[in-house]
């Protein structure tokens, strides 16, 4: 499978000149780039670079000073992270945040959480609607677990897992709440070599699958340059480079805020 | 309607008539067992079988089956068997280069696969096997851009279509069928040379699976989990040959990493488990039994005492005191009940091992706790029916009886012969295989060395081709010792030397999961297999293995002298991907003796260190270099305590 019979479609997010600071800290400073549908859009650079704060400002986690996103045609000053995941943008975080007690099945119940309908009383006591609905829903939630191969870890719970299964719980529960944007907060670190392939199918699967925009950040450059169609590169809060991977590989800026540079 | 049961095909259609709402299916999808009755899978099968034949596939075609234990296909080998064709089922992990030869032996145009994985193998493997035209998958994920494949949907409906346009085909096909068409080739695996097809036909498949059904007073009420490699004789055996025989339930596990809790879920009436899967459940109660409270422990092992001293003989219907059998019914409220529930054994009637020796103390743990496990004999030529274990008379160290209708005896070199209703048809365009393999009278060199014991049950020893000769002129016989040494927990292989040598020496693996645990009691540090390999206190833990397996020879008639004098631990695990095991996992001894030759002559050279470097191959096809210095050890050995021995 090659990464170039998937085709990208219209632009559905946009971000134009978006800064953020936290008091005298700039985070972001003028940042403007934008995502297309169907493709795998990675962001990268070094620590502190300002990724995940750019992730925040894209589900609503944190408002810009400046600037506006452009989400689905409408245009904003920032995102709710209610109204983001209610348009279908699911995240994973880069410190695993699950639900260490419960059960990977019931884990990945809560990201269908926005679906269901009926009241918590019906819930509680499991009657009429409710009952249909936790079926339905519970359906969705098998179809996710068959996708991921996580069947054998069903009912365990998600303490006792390994760290790169935790991962892929994570993205199990983002893909339940049926996102059509998925950003993935460096879905790969800390995992070894096979767990690394084992993520990147099946982030390309859901891509091809699902065809579900994904976001990603990532600090291995392999993974990056294979599976993203478009890189966008941050340092120190400012865009430095945005093409494709080919064209980052080669974009003297990028080297140099990778490899150090004097000053 | 005329009702011959004496083809796969038409004992489907027999129970598709006579029990149409009996389930004969489960598959555990989206996690609900699915249930498909007789009626439904023969529906299925019929269905199937048009497509295939508007795709061109006719009578005596191959047909190659590749992948985990699906329902669709072990169907697909019904519609082939129904069309006249010859299932061919093949190892799902082998890698593509291995299923080279088989395809091209076999002459394949058509193949049913699982999945993406399986499909990939075949279009790498298609510019090298000219006949390869179509492939078939079961799974669609990660396919919806391939071209040149279809889906398994796909067909069934080319076959609807053809079965609507062709009413008459599909009986017509089913009564051209006759017992003694080959219903199935399967191919050894190889321990030595190329694989070669054995051709079994229906009716030998028939015979074999209904002896063993009466034997067992086994009905269509039976439920059991199908999660052995298809491609092995042992799950046609009781998959697919007893299952249509009998018509009872198979049942496939959601994934191969769910079979235990899938076991539970089942509660299988019927079981069937190579001697390594009982190893390492009993390894994982173990284990959660050391973590368990002091009054759970206590109480587990006061009871598993009871149950070492009278369970077994309790379950053969020997004579026990009554207070005994008081005990072991507390045993068996406390104790033995939950935990059989925990293995999801509650249901259990009848559970049979066999492919590897079963350690004495394995099996006696599972017989003490009421579960009826017993060993069968067999091989591939006799379509895994030759010797079972009568219930009451079931002995640690035989594997049982003929077989009803099975004749058997011992050749004048000690080899097992065996002649019988389920020997094999031939070596598919071998003709001089099958005739090195059966002699003149018809009876099939099993090429195992055995003798019968008192009793007249029969005692496997070893290979016969691997019997050797100590320098000395004794008897040396690799695999008993190499088992001996396996019933440790801690040791998962050993292959042993002493052919024309003047002593026996050993390799051995150590086994990770059990050596790992016990370093891990003892706040032993290391990083992985070869880290642990090499600590001193596991090579200490595998000399008192080895010198209590020394001990127990010296007490034994004719192998007193094979007891191992010195020894090694590897320093990486012996692997079917490097070539060193089988896809079945039995040690390829020459070819490990040959690629370690070093070591070999440092074991006998009488060297205390000896430096090592191997490549090894991952399952992705990467390779990697591992290096160590390997300490030999020496045993203390025993002098003989049998007057024969001497």
């Amino acid at each position: 499978m090659t990464i170039a019979a998937r085709h990208s479609g219209d632009v559905i997010l946009k971000l134009d000149n978006i800064s953020l600071a936290f008091g005298g800290v700039k985070a972001l400073t003028d940042i403007s780039f934008d995502v297309r549908e169907h493709e795998v859009r990675a962001i990268i650079g070094p620590n502190g670079a300002g990724k995940s704060s750019m992730l925040n400002v894209i589900n609503g986690v944190y408002r810009p000073q400046h600037g506006t996103i452009t989400y689905h045609g409408k245009v904003r000053h920032d995102m709710n992270t209610h109204d983001a995941a209610m348009q279908g943008i699911a995240r994973t975080f880069q410190n695993i945040a699950l639900f260490r007690g419960m059960t990977v099945l019931d884990n990945i119940m809560t990201g269908r959480n926005l679906k269901m309908k009926s009241s918590i009383f019906a819930q509680a006591l499991w009657i009429g609607p409710a009952r249909r609905e936790e079926l339905a829903n519970r359906k969705k939630v098998e179809e996710v677990i068959d996708f991921l191969e996580i069947q054998h870890i069903r009912k365990t719970p998600v303490g006792r897992l390994p760290y790169g299964l935790q991962k892929r719980v994570e993205l199990a529960r983002a893909l339940a709440a049926e996102p059509s944007m998925l950003l993935l907060d460096e879905p790969m670190a800390g995992m070894n070599v096979e767990e690394k392939q084992d993520m990147c199918r099946f982030v390309l699967d859901v891509n091809e699958q699902y065809g579900t925009t994904i976001v990603l950040i990532e600090h291995d450059m392999g993974v990056v340059m294979d599976i993203s169609d478009r890189v966008v590169v941050l340092d120190y809060g400012k865009k430095i480079g945005d093409g494709a991977p080919e064209d980052i590989r080669v974009n003297q800026a990028v080297i140099d805020a990778y490899l150090g540079v004097a000053h | 309607m005329e009702d011959r049961q004496d083809t796969f095909p038409r004992l489907l259609l027999h129970h598709a008539r006579v029990r149409p709402l009996h389930p004969a299916t489960r598959e555990k999808d989206l996690g609900i067992w699915q249930t498909w009755t007789w009626r439904d899978v023969a529906a299925e099968v019929r269905a199937l079988a048009c497509g295939l034949a508007a795709q061109g596939f006719k009578r005596g075609m191959h047909l190659a089956i590749i992948g985990d234990n699906r329902p669709r296909l072990y169907w697909s080998m019904c519609a082939a068997q129904a069309l006249g064709g010859i299932p061919v089922p093949m190892y799902q992990d082998a890698p593509a280069t291995d299923l080279v030869f088989v395809l091209t032996d076999a002459e394949i145009a058509f193949a049913i696969v699982e999945d993406q994985e399986q499909v990939d193998k075949m279009l790498e493997v298609q510019p090298q096997v000219s006949t390869l035209a179509h492939i078939y998958f079961d799974n669609d994920r990660g396919l919806r851009n391939y071209e040149t494949v279809m889906s398994y949907e796909r067909l069934q409906q080319l076959g609807r279509e053809f079965d609507a346009a062709n009413p008459d085909f599909y009986d017509r096909e089913i009564a051209a069928g006759a017992a003694t068409d080959t219903a199935i080739m399967l191919y050894t695996s190889g321990t030595t040379g190329k694989p070669k097809g054995v051709c079994q036909t229906h009716s030998a498949l028939i015979s074999a699976a209904r002896g063993g059904i009466e034997f067992d007073h086994l009905t269509a009420d039976e439920s059991i989990l199908s999660y052995l490699p298809m491609a092995w004789v042992g799950d046609n055996l009781f998959s697919y040959a007893q299952a249509l025989v009998a018509g009872f339930t198979i049942n496939c596990p959601e994934s191969g990493e769910t079979v235990m809790t899938d076991l539970r879920e089942i509660g299988p009436t019927y079981y069937f488990a190579p001697p390594r899967v009982f190893e390492n459940l009993l390894t994982q109660v173990m284990i959660r039994m050391e973590d368990a409270g002091a009054i759970k422990r206590r109480m587990f092992h006061h009871f598993m005492g009871v149950a070492r001293r009278y369970g077994a003989e309790i379950l053969d219907g020997k004579s026990v005191s009554m207070g005994a059998r008081l005990n072991y019914a507390i045993g068996n409220v406390m104790i033995y009940g939950p935990l059989r529930n925990v293995l999801g054994m509650s249901r259990i009637r009848v559970a049979y091992t066999a492919g590897a020796a079963i350690g004495p103390d394995l099996f006696r743990f599972y017989r003490s706790i009421g579960i009826n496990l017993k060993q069968l004999y067999g091989q591939t030529e006799t379509c895994a029916y030759v010797c079972l274990q009568p219930d009451g008379d079931v002995r640690l160290d035989t594997v049982g009886l003929a077989a009803p209708n099975v004749e058997l005896k011992i050749g004048d070199n000690g080899e097992v012969l065996v002649r019988g209703p389920m020997l094999l048809k031939e070596y598919y365009k071998r003709p001089d295989a099958t005739l090195e393999s059966i002699d003149a009278d018809g009876f099939f060199r099993t090429g195992d060395a055995g003798f019968f014991d008192d009793a007249g049950q029969l005692k496997i020893i070893d290979r016969s081709k691997d019997v050797g000769k100590l320098a000395n002129g004794m008897m040396f016989a690799p695999n008993y010792i190499e088992n001996k040494l396996k019933f440790f927990p801690h040791i998962k292989e050993a292959v042993a030397f002493g052919h024309d040598r003047d002593s026996v020496c050993a390799f051995i693996n150590i086994d990770l999961g059990s050596v790992g645990n016990w370093a891990e009691r003892r706040g032993l540090a290391y990083s992985g297999y070869t880290d642990l390999a090499q600590k001193s206190e596991v090579r200490q833990l595998i000399q008192e293995c080895v010198e209590k397996v020394n001990a127990e020879l010296a007490g034994e008639v004719g192998v007193a002298n094979s007891q191992v004098r010195r020894f090694l631990i590897l320093h990486k695990e012996l692997d079917p991907d490097d070539d060193e095991l089988t896809r079945t996992r039995k040690v390829r001894r020459g070819f490990v003796a040959e690629k370690y030759a070093v070591l070999v002559d440092a074991l006998y050279g009488g060297k205390a260190v000896e430096h090592i470097e191997t490549q090894v191959r991952f399952e992705d096809g990467r390779t990697n270099m591992v290096a160590a210095d390997l300490v030999i050890m020496d045993a203390k050995t025993f002098a003989p305590t049998t007057k024969a021995a001497a």
